[in-house]
C-alpha cells in the first residue's frame, strides 16, 4: 500500500477504500474487519469498485432499511450510478424483476407470488422432510467421509425448486453447472453470459412445451401468462431463470456453511441437537441466516433523486450498497453481534434484504433449512469436519458466500 | 389499538403471517389479508414484530 513507501503519506488516511475487502483467513465467518472499522466510524463512506466508479458504502442497519425502503432509489443496472458486480456482458439478459422498479416490478412479482406464501409452503414440509430424510439415508448408507455439498447441501433446495417449477430435476446436473459459473465473480463476462444463455434456452423450450401441455406447475402458471398476452416469451423465460437458479446457491450454502459453523460452535449445535422444540429451530434458522449473511456482496442500488443520511447528501446519479453483512452485525440492534446464539430473537436481520425487493423464496428458504437443521444433526449426531477448518476451500471468489465443499464423516 | 395494513404497498413476503398469524393471513397470490382489526392484547408483540419486519412498511399499529 502507498503507506508503505514513505510511511505517513496524508492520502493513505484519506484514500478511498475498494470494495469487495478481503475477508481475514482465520473467520471464516465473519465479514471482513475493514467493514467493522467502516462501520464503527459512520453510516456511509465511499469506496471504490473494480471498475474504479466510486458509490457510497452503508454500513449500519437502520440507514441500510432506510435506503432499501425508500422508492428514490433504483434496481436498475443500466441507471447511471448503479455499482454492478462485474463487468456486464453486452446484450445480457436482465435477470427479471429483481433489476426492475415499481409499478413493473411489482406486476412481474406479483404473477409468482403465490406458490411462495407461508401456508402453501407449510404444505410442503411434509415432502421436503421426506427428500432430508431419503438423503440422510444415502449418505449414512455409504462409508464416509463425503461432501456434504455434493450429497446434501444442494440436492435439497434443486430437488424442492425443480419439483416447484416442473423442471425435471434429471437435468440438474446440466443448470448446476452453468448456474455456478453465473455466480463466479471469477468468471470472464462472456462465460457468465454463456452459462445464462444455456439454461435461458432450456427454460424457454419447457415454457413452451407448457402452453401446449400445461400441468400443475408454477412453470405452467408462467406460461399461461404468455398466452394471456401479460408476458412476452423473453420475460417469463428470465423469470423462470431468477426463479430457478435464486434458490440454488443461496439455500444450499446456508445449508452447508451453516453446517460448518455449528461444527465449530459445539456449544450451539448441541443445544440444537438435544432439543425438540421446533421454536429454537425456527430461532437457529434466523440467527444463522443474520450470522452468516452469505449474500455478502452487498444489495446495490442507483439514487434516482438526492437522499438525506444525516448530514449527507446522496445525490441522484450516485451509486449505494447495503453491505447487509455488517448490517447484521450492528451492535445497535445485535448486542454482542458477533456471537452466534440460536436463542437469540435474530428475526430483524436483513439477510433477504429489505424494501420491496426483499427476497421472494424466503418462506420456502426458511422451511428448507428449519427441516435440514432440525433432522440432520438429530440422525447424524456424531457428524464431523473430515478435514482440517484451514483446508475448506471458501467462497470468497463467488456472488454467494459459503464452501466449495464441505467433507464430512461421522 | 388498532392494526392498519396497506394490501396494496404488500410484496408478500409472508413475513407478518409468520410474526402473528391469529391476525395476518395471506390471499391465493400471497398478498397479506388483516384477520383481526382489533386484536386481543396476548398478540400485539406479534403484531409489533411485523410492523417492525414488513419489508414493504405495510402495517402500522395505531392508538384509538
Amino acid at each position: 500500500m502507498a503507506d508503505t513507501v514513505n510511511g505517513t503519506a496524508p492520502e493513505a488516511q484519506d484514500a478511498v477504500p475498494e470494495f469487495p475487502m478481503p475477508r481475514q483467513s482465520r473467520c471464516p465467518f465473519d465479514p471482513p474487519s475493514a467493514l467493522k472499522d467502516l462501520q464503527e466510524q459512520g453510516p456511509l463512506t465511499k469506496v471504490r469498485l473494480w471498475d474504479g466508479s466510486e458509490p457510497w458504502l452503508v454500513t449500519r442497519y437502520a440507514e441500510q432499511r432506510a435506503i432499501l425502503g425508500d422508492p428514490r432509489v433504483s434496481a436498475d443496472t443500466d441507471r447511471p450510478g448503479y455499482p454492478t458486480k462485474a463487468s456486464p456482458e453486452a446484450g445480457e439478459g436482465k435477470l427479471s424483476f429483481i433489476m426492475m422498479d415499481d409499478p413493473e416490478h411489482a406486476r412481474l412479482r406479483r404473477m409468482v407470488t403465490a406458490p411462495f406464501a407461508v401456508k402453501k409452503v407449510e404444505a410442503l414440509r411434509p415432502a421436503v422432510q421426506r427428500i432430508v430424510d431419503g438423503l440422510i439415508d444415502d449418505i449414512l448408507a455409504a462409508p464416509g467421509p463425503v461432501d456434504l455439498v455434493d450429497v446434501f447441501a444442494l440436492p435439497i433446495p434443486s430437488l424442492v425448486i425443480c419439483e416447484l417449477l416442473g423442471v425435471p430435476y434429471e437435468e440438474h446436473d446440466f443448470f448446476q453447472e452453468h448456474t455456478k459459473t453465473m455466480v463466479r465473480t471469477t468468471a470472464t463476462p462472456e462465460e457468465r453470459g454463456a452459462a445464462s444463455r444455456e439454461v435461458a434456452g432450456y427454460l424457454a423450450g419447457l415454457l413452451g412445451r407448457r402452453i401446449a401441455e400445461p400441468k400443475d406447475d408454477l412453470l405452467s402458471s408462467i406460461a399461461g401468462r404468455i398466452a394471456a398476452g401479460e408476458l412476452t416469451h423473453q420475460q417469463a423465460t428470465e423469470m423462470a431463470l431468477l426463479l430457478l437458479i435464486a434458490g440454488h446457491e443461496t439455500t444450499a450454502n446456508m445449508i452447508a456453511l451453516g453446517t460448518l459453523a455449528l461444527l465449530e460452535h459445539p456449544d450451539q449445535l448441541a443445544l440444537l441437537r438435544e432439543s425438540d422444540d421446533p421454536k429454537l429451530v425456527a430461532s437457529a434458522v434466523e440467527e444463522l441466516l443474520r450470522y452468516l449473511h452469505i449474500t455478502h456482496l452487498g444489495r446495490r442500488r442507483a439514487v434516482t433523486e438526492d437522499i438525506e443520511i444525516g448530514d449527507q447528501v446522496i445525490k441522484a446519479g450516485e451509486g449505494v450498497i447495503m453491505v447487509n453483512e455488517i448490517g447484521n452485525r450492528d451492535p445497535e440492534v445485535f448486542p454482542d453481534p458477533d456471537r452466534l446464539d440460536i436463542t437469540r430473537d435474530a428475526r430483524r436481520h436483513v439477510a433477504f434484504g429489505f424494501g420491496v425487493h426483499q427476497c421472494l423464496g424466503q418462506p420456502l428458504a426458511r422451511m428448507e433449512l428449519q427441516v435440514v437443521y432440525g433432522t440432520l444433526y438429530k440422525r447424524i449426531p456424531t457428524l464431523k469436519l473430515a478435514c482440517a477448518l484451514e483446508d475448506v476451500r471458501f467462497k470468497t471468489d463467488a456472488f454467494i458466500y459459503g464452501v466449495h465443499e464441505l467433507p464430512v464423516t461421522w | 389499538m388498532k392494526v392498519e395494513l396497506e394490501a396494496e404497498k404488500c410484496v408478500a413476503s409472508g413475513q407478518c403471517v409468520l410474526a402473528a398469524m391469529d391476525v395476518f393471513d395471506q390471499d391465493d397470490d400471497g398478498i397479506a389479508i388483516l384477520l383481526d382489526e382489533q386484536p386481543a392484547a396476548e398478540h400485539l408483540d406479534g403484531v409489533r414484530e411485523a410492523v417492525a419486519i414488513c419489508p414493504a412498511a405495510a402495517i402500522r399499529l395505531v392508538d384509538q
